[in-house]
């Protein structure tokens, strides 16, 4: 059965055309699917189990499409709600979902899916065999296992299938693939599987498929043999170029996208243009194979406190990587001595930002900048001991002089306190698949009545 | 001298999870695909992010003009000595490497 999915955005929070969410709405959807997040931004989401937009946003673009599906009378699905889908995600954005029920007085049934993993079930998995890393893995344990903060595993389209067919008017689903939440209902419905999955992956960052990528909403129909994509936003298109060099984007390989149960294969795809605006996909491949789903996980490596240091003398410009360097030296000593800490313990990392801040050993061009900033990371146990060896640090990242005959130097600091406390830092710690015999094994659904 | 970024529409770069960096000649003509292709070296690119070539993954794409390349990320995003969270920078190197 033909399968028609209105997709608001790439991302929720991301912002989206108002007129053109109305135009999705009047083409009769049978599902409005949005993304909640991904690993984008880093650890800290998973680690902290928060999301990395505001509340209010969140809220304020919630609503727009909680009063979209109201209308459209069919289902709405977030992914990786929170930005990581950690459970405590999920239950903040079930939270925001209820304060609108409320506020617009709408009676709904709300399924959660619960993608959180206890550090003992994957415990159990690695010991039993049914862990495989993925290239790279970092190497886990029992132990390593049970430091992470957040564990979570990539739901796929059996389990929104199983949200869907709990009749919920909102599936908020905690980590999911960004495809699923778009493949599950086409899979559902027949639709082939191909298709329903390579049309999920164009549609999953919104307009980022058409020739408009801010532009947002996009609206997907998917059948028998193919799919057909089109940008709801006026003068946005979707070309045979745009659609399939979306593959590309965040896709180590452009033709190959693994999914809980197979992969999707585009090799053969044949893109055609049916008009100005509209493209056209068959011959994508859908190879089933071991159901597994990928896992995520992140853990504390310590806490954080930084100072920037801006060197605007000329001599110091030119030398700061010599300042830096001696100024490192200089500081471990004086943390041995005062604080009586190995240096194996914590870590200074200096960042010579106008030399090589964002490239390190890969930067190959040098200049003559104006001005170096000295961006010190300082990482060290706790809270405490990292501002503690930041207050030892401040005074001589103002002070240091490159000499010992000269008149000390005075850097430029850029506000007061100079260092500010960062907080904990996360790692990304998995980079593996678990194996399922039941797709549900891993997952919980828990479905409310709200304002019923 | 002539760099990457003087024939290519674009090169862009960007995390395909936390776990690897991909990087994206979009060349935008069959000549300069053709160019760009036979110019950009496997071994050259490797060298260029500092990374043993049987790591990188190359993907010569004409439908799409496109020449691609995706490796392990050397530091996983976000690790303490990681310091380019997104990888987005990583293009620089090779829009303006010399060909």
């Amino acid at each position: 059965m033909p399968t028609r999915v209105l997709i608001p955005s790439g991302v929720l929070c991301l912002g989206f055309d108002r007129a053109a969410l109305a135009r999705g709405v009047a083409a009769k959807p049978d599902l409005i699917a949005i993304d909640g997040g991904s690993t984008d931004s880093g650890p800290f989401s998973l680690g902290a189990g928060q999301s990395k937009y505001a509340r209010s946003v969140t809220k304020s673009e919630w609503r727009e499409l909680m009063l979209a599906r109201a209308e459209a009378g069919v289902p709405l699905v977030i992914g990786t709600a929170g930005t990581c889908g950690a459970d405590a995600c999920v239950d903040w954005m079930f939270d925001i979902t209820q304060e609108i029920a409320t506020e617009l007085s709408q009676s709904l049934r709300v399924a959660r899916l619960y993608s959180g993993q206890p550090a003992a079930r994957i415990t159990d998995a690695l010991a039993a065999g049914r862990i495989r890393p993925l290239t790279p893995a970092p190497e886990i344990s029992a132990e390593t296992l049970a430091q992470m903060t957040n564990i979570v595993a990539l739901a796929g389209a059996e389990q929104i299938q199983a949200a869907l067919n709990t009749g919920a008017d909102i599936v908020i689903a905690g980590r999911t693939t960004d495809t699923a939440i778009i493949a599950a209902l086409p899979l559902m419905r027949g639709d082939h599987a191909g298709a329903a999955w390579h049309g999920a992956k164009v549609a999953e960052c919104g307009a980022l498929c058409s020739t408009n990528p801010t532009s947002g909403v996009i609206l997907v129909d998917f059948d028998s043999e193919g799919f057909t994509v089109e940008p709801l936003a006026t003068g946005a298109t979707c070309t045979p170029h745009s659609v399939s060099a979306h593959m590309l984007y965040e896709n180590s390989d452009p033709f190959i996208l693994y999914e809980p149960g197979g992969h999707l294969d585009v090799t053969q795809t044949k893109y055609t243009a049916l008009d100005a605006t509209r493209t056209r996909a068959t011959g994508s491949k859908w190879v089933p194979g071991q159901y597994t789903v990928k896992l995520e996980g992140a853990r504390a490596a310590g806490f954080q406190t930084t100072l920037i240091a801006v060197l605007r003398d000329a001599h110091y410009v030119a030398n700061a990587q010599a300042w830096a360097d001696k100024l490192h030296g200089f500081l471990t000593a004086l943390i041995a001595k005062r604080m009586g800490l190995d240096a194996a313990s914590y870590a200074l990392d200096f960042r010579l930002i106008g030399v090589n801040a964002a490239l390190g050993a890969m930067e190959n061009r040098s200049g003559d900048p104006v001005e170096v900033g000295v961006l010190l990371i300082i990482t060290a146990e706790t809270q405490a001991l990292a501002s503690e060896i930041g207050k030892l640090a401040n005074p001589h990242m103002l002070h240091y002089p490159l000499t010992e005959n000269e008149e000390l130097p005075t850097f430029a600091f850029p506000y007061s306190p100079a260092q500010s406390d960062r907080g904990a830092l996360y790692e990304f710690a998995l980079n593996h698949v678990l194996e399922l015999d039941d797709p549900m094994s891993a997952f919980r659904l828990l479905v409310s009545e709200v304002n019923p | 001298m002539t760099k990457v970024a003087d024939i290519a529409l674009k090169v862009r770069s960007k995390n395909a999870g936390p776990f690897w960096v991909t990087i994206d000649v979009f060349c935008g003509s069959t000549q300069a695909y053709d160019q760009l292709r036979n110019a950009l070296k496997t071994d050259a690119i490797a060298a260029l992010y500092h990374q043993p070539t049987q790591l990188l993954k190359r993907f010569d794409i004409p439908d799409l003009n496109v020449i691609k390349f995706s490796f392990p990320r050397p530091v996983t995003q976000g690790h303490r000595t990681d310091r380019d969270m997104h990888g987005a920078q990583w293009s620089t190197l090779l829009a303006e490497l010399a060909i």
